[in-house]
């Protein structure tokens, strides 16, 4: 993931000569080679666009409704943002917040561990414990959701606080899922750490712990980044096993609440779910654009470590 | 831990046991306290299974922390505790319940349903006296009834059989106080009305000696099950007909001519979930349709991304080209989105006769978008273009720049031709290196439950089916409407889970195929 975006030398450009040519070009060569390239470029951003334009002007339309919304920009108001303040929409926020974050930062602290452990120790079991999460990683967990439901009804019987409608439950519920997603993904990062490293640091004396916390965990800080940011984001877009744990209103989530209002009323709430679209997307949006070259190296590592 | 610690210690003596081995025991100790109190409230509860894993757990903590030979499972074991909890135990507990009746009708133990059935079938006892009664209110604001029976004071809630008041105070033959009840004054006894008649108290902790119920909130009568239930033979028989009702394999009561009581229990049925799933007119003929479309879907998904993403990633892949950076920011915009997201608010723009794509891109057209069979899946995997194409444009944009430069100097030499280097080294090198992305991307796509949900709702419905599924339905979502979670349908735990077996087989295997196939193509180049 290191230097894939410096390294400029595409398959197009390989030839030596062209880059001199380049700034004597006639229009109808430029046409040929660049021009149609901005073409497609301007309709690919139409296209990948055009709905987040709609729905910030759906948005800022005074009349709320869904035929009112079709002409963007027509007129501009706030009242669709003041009327959030009446709904339970800065609650779900707050939830939402609240499980997103704490589901990434416990699934960077256990998937880093655990890849530490398969990356620098040498144990019986090693390569079993790896093939198991490989098999693990199959089975997606929310389609167990049927099972998850009845075992958090035995385990709201005896501690509330993990049973049903609980977003600790519904954390922890998450939180299993952390190995099996991640573990994968950062082993490979680990194993680019050189291991002379944490060996040197060993014959000066320092112990397991202190190689993991003072070395190991700084030089990999840009996984870990990418882990809680992938992890943030699908806890924040996750619909089915949040709808299925978090029973009553004030408890859900942004994606529970959002479809409660689209499903129930789709024409009439129009305005408002625009607004809180606009919002409850902008936290990610601003986290993934800012991390963007994190998260592109992140992606492209996993498809050379498989 | 500051590095100035580490170096101290690194100089030092070399033993790691001061702040690390305080913030271990506090941690340990904490672990501890709340296993306990786990231990403690499943014991109370009478919940063994639950019991007995966190015994298991705490006695794993113990001693992985603090035994020197354990080095590793110190650091997996935090997330293996909730991998084991939270997933590996669920999908074996799906593979169990899918071999059950789980589900309305069948919810709980014999036991269970025994009681269920005797508290549900209770009449009033003939020529049984009336008990002046009082509704009083716990402090925690439950409701009881306070009855006098043979000139003695009783006490009880729904929960809580009557249990003897011998402090009470009585006037008139009625209770007027109960220390640590409030008594209900006329008023708010009318305004809880219903929550009064609905009332049971039940007079022991056996069902079978029945409850104290009332209509008018001064006198309750006792209430004796109409069912009696004889253990040792194991049958139920109504003491008014004297129908006898024995078990059957399907957990319920049945009599002798066919007749079954409501409530049943859970049992073990072997593969006819799976046989309901394939066999049954009512699910084989959607369940057929479902996961052709699903497959389709999953297949096209990855298919219409990765050609529109990659076919952008070799157009914008010329370093000549000014604006790369706008275009690429502008272009993955969809997929900062969340997903959630973007699927309402598609199903709002595809509306038939408001939507923005209709009213305005096309003129006023009332194209059905998501009504329309066919076009409904269309607007699916036209949806998931826009929100998959930018994933597969940074994968490929990625993949294309770190492809060898040689190859293609080589393939130039040797005179091939620009359709000619693409289709023989470009494709194959690309293919090689997304290969496990893609493999996960169908995955995924497989259970795309929220993109259906939010888009379509699994609509337009069969209209020849009573089931509540959809020609958009994929098998998760349509495992979703069969389990009844959302209230649209009687709940069955049991075909839910058999369904779900089946999701995971579908996808297990092929994603073993495929990793296999990917190792074999790295080999390969």
């Amino acid at each position: 993931m290191t230097t894939a975006t410096e390294r400029a030398t595409g398959p197009a450009t390989g030839r030596p000569g062209e880059q001199v040519l380049r700034h004597r070009m006639t229009p109808r060569r430029w046409a040929r080679e660049l021009g149609w390239r901005h073409v497609v470029g301007v309709l690919a951003v139409l296209y990948a666009v055009f709905p987040i334009v709609y729905v910030v002007s759906a948005s800022l339309s005074p009349t709320g409704t869904l035929t009112g919304s079709n002409e963007l920009f027509a007129q501009v108001s706030g009242v669709n943002y003041a009327a959030l303040g009446d709904t339970r929409f800065w609650t779900w926020m707050g939830n939402t917040l609240v499980i997103g974050v704490a589901t990434a930062v416990g699934t960077v602290l256990m998937g880093a561990a655990a890849a530490y452990a398969f990356s620098r120790f040498r144990f019986a079991g090693r390569r079993l414990g790896l093939t198991a999460l490989l098999i693990i990683q199959m089975f997606p967990q929310m389609l167990a959701f049927v099972a998850i439901f009845l075992l958090l009804i035995s385990l709201g019987e005896v501690v509330p606080a993990l049973g049903l409608n609980s977003k600790l439950a519904l954390i922890c519920v998450y939180l299993g899922g952390a190995l099996g997603v991640n573990t994968f993904l950062m082993y490979g990062f680990f194993n680019t750490v050189p291991r002379e490293l944490d060996e040197a640091a060993k014959i000066d004396g320092a112990t397991h712990a202190q190689v993991y916390w003072t070395i190991i965990l700084r030089l990999v800080t840009p996984i870990l980044a990418v882990v809680a940011l992938l992890s943030f984001i699908s806890t924040f877009g996750e619909f089915i096993i949040a709808r299925v744990v978090l029973q009553s209103e004030s408890n859900w989530t942004l994606a529970v609440g959002l479809y409660g209002w689209v499903s129930s009323l789709l024409e009439a709430n129009w305005g408002l779910f625009a607004a809180g679209a606009v919002l409850s997307a902008i936290p990610v949006l601003a986290l993934f654009l800012f991390l963007q070259k994190y998260i592109v190296g992140g992606l492209t590592a996993g498809s050379v470590k498989g | 831990m500051s590095r100035a610690r580490y170096k101290g210690a690194v100089a030092g003596s070399g033993t790691f046991s001061g702040a690390g081995f305080a913030v271990k025991l506090v941690l340990i100790a904490l672990v501890d306290a709340l296993g306990v109190f786990g231990v403690l409230a499943a014991w109370r509860a009478g919940s063994w299974g639950i019991l007995a894993a966190t015994v298991a757990l705490l006695a794993a903590a113990n001693w992985v922390y603090f035994t020197k030979r354990s080095l590793p499972l110190k650091y997996i074991l935090p997330g293996l505790a909730f991998l084991l909890v939270y997933q590996v135990y669920v999908v074996g507990y799906t593979g169990y319940v899918a071999f059950t009746n789980y589900g309305d009708g069948h919810n709980s133990t014999k036991e269970q349903a025994v009681d269920a059935l005797l508290v549900q079938n209770e009449r009033r006892v003939e020529g049984s006296p009336a008990l002046p009664l009082t509704v009083v209110e716990s402090g925690d604001g439950e409701l009881g009834f306070a009855v006098v029976e043979d000139g003695a004071a009783e006490v009880g809630t729904a929960e809580e059989p009557l249990e003897a008041a011998p402090d009470a105070t009585l006037d008139g033959g009625a209770v007027t106080q109960v220390p640590g009840w409030t008594v209900l004054d006329r008023a708010t006894v009318l305004q809880r009305q219903d929550e009064v008649t609905t009332l049971r108290v039940p007079v022991s902790d056996d069902a079978a000696d029945g409850s104290v119920r009332t209509q008018d909130a001064r006198t309750g009568y006792v209430f004796q099950p109409v069912l009696e239930y004889d253990e040792a033979a194991d049958t139920m028989t109504d003491t008014a007909t004297g129908v006898v009702y024995t078990p059957n394999d399907e957990g319920q009561f049945e009599s002798a001519d066919g007749e079954v009581l409501p409530v049943g229990w859970r049992v073990t049925v072997g593969f006819e979930n799976f046989a309901t799933a394939f066999g049954d007119d009512r699910y084989a003929g959607p369940f057929v349709k479902i996961l052709l479309w699903t497959v389709a879907f999953a297949v096209l998904s990855v298919v219409t991304t990765f050609a529109l993403g990659m076919f952008l990633a070799m157009v914008f892949n010329d370093p000549r080209l000014r604006g790369r950076k706008v275009y690429r920011t502008l272009m993955i915009l969809p997929y900062a989105m969340p997903g959630f997201l973007a699927a309402l608010l598609w199903s709002g723009m595809l509306n038939k006769s408001f939507g923005v794509i209709n009213q305005v891109l096309l003129g006023g057209a009332a194209i059905p978008w998501l009504t329309d069979p066919w076009l409904a899946k269309l607007s699916v995997l036209g949806v998931n273009l826009w929100l998959g194409f930018p994933y597969m444009f940074l994968i490929c944009t990625g993949a294309l720049q770190s492809l060898p430069g040689d190859v293609y100097e080589a393939a130039r030499i040797d005179g091939a031709g620009k359709w000619r280097t693409w289709r023989s080294i470009t494709m194959p090198l690309l293919l090689v290196a997304t290969a496990p992305l893609l493999i996960s991307s169908f995955a995924f796509n497989f259970n795309n439950f929220t993109l259906i949900k939010m888009l379509t709702g699994g609509g337009p419905r069969f209209d020849d089916a009573s089931v509540p599924l959809g020609h958009t339905d994929i098998l998760i979502s349509m495992v979703y409407n069969v389990s009844g979670l959302d209230g649209s349908a009687p709940r069955d735990y049991g075909l839910a889970s058999a369904l779900s077996i089946v999701i995971f087989v579908i996808v297990g295997v092929i994603s073993a195929i495929a990793f296999r196939q990917t190792r074999k193509l790295e080999e390969l180049s």
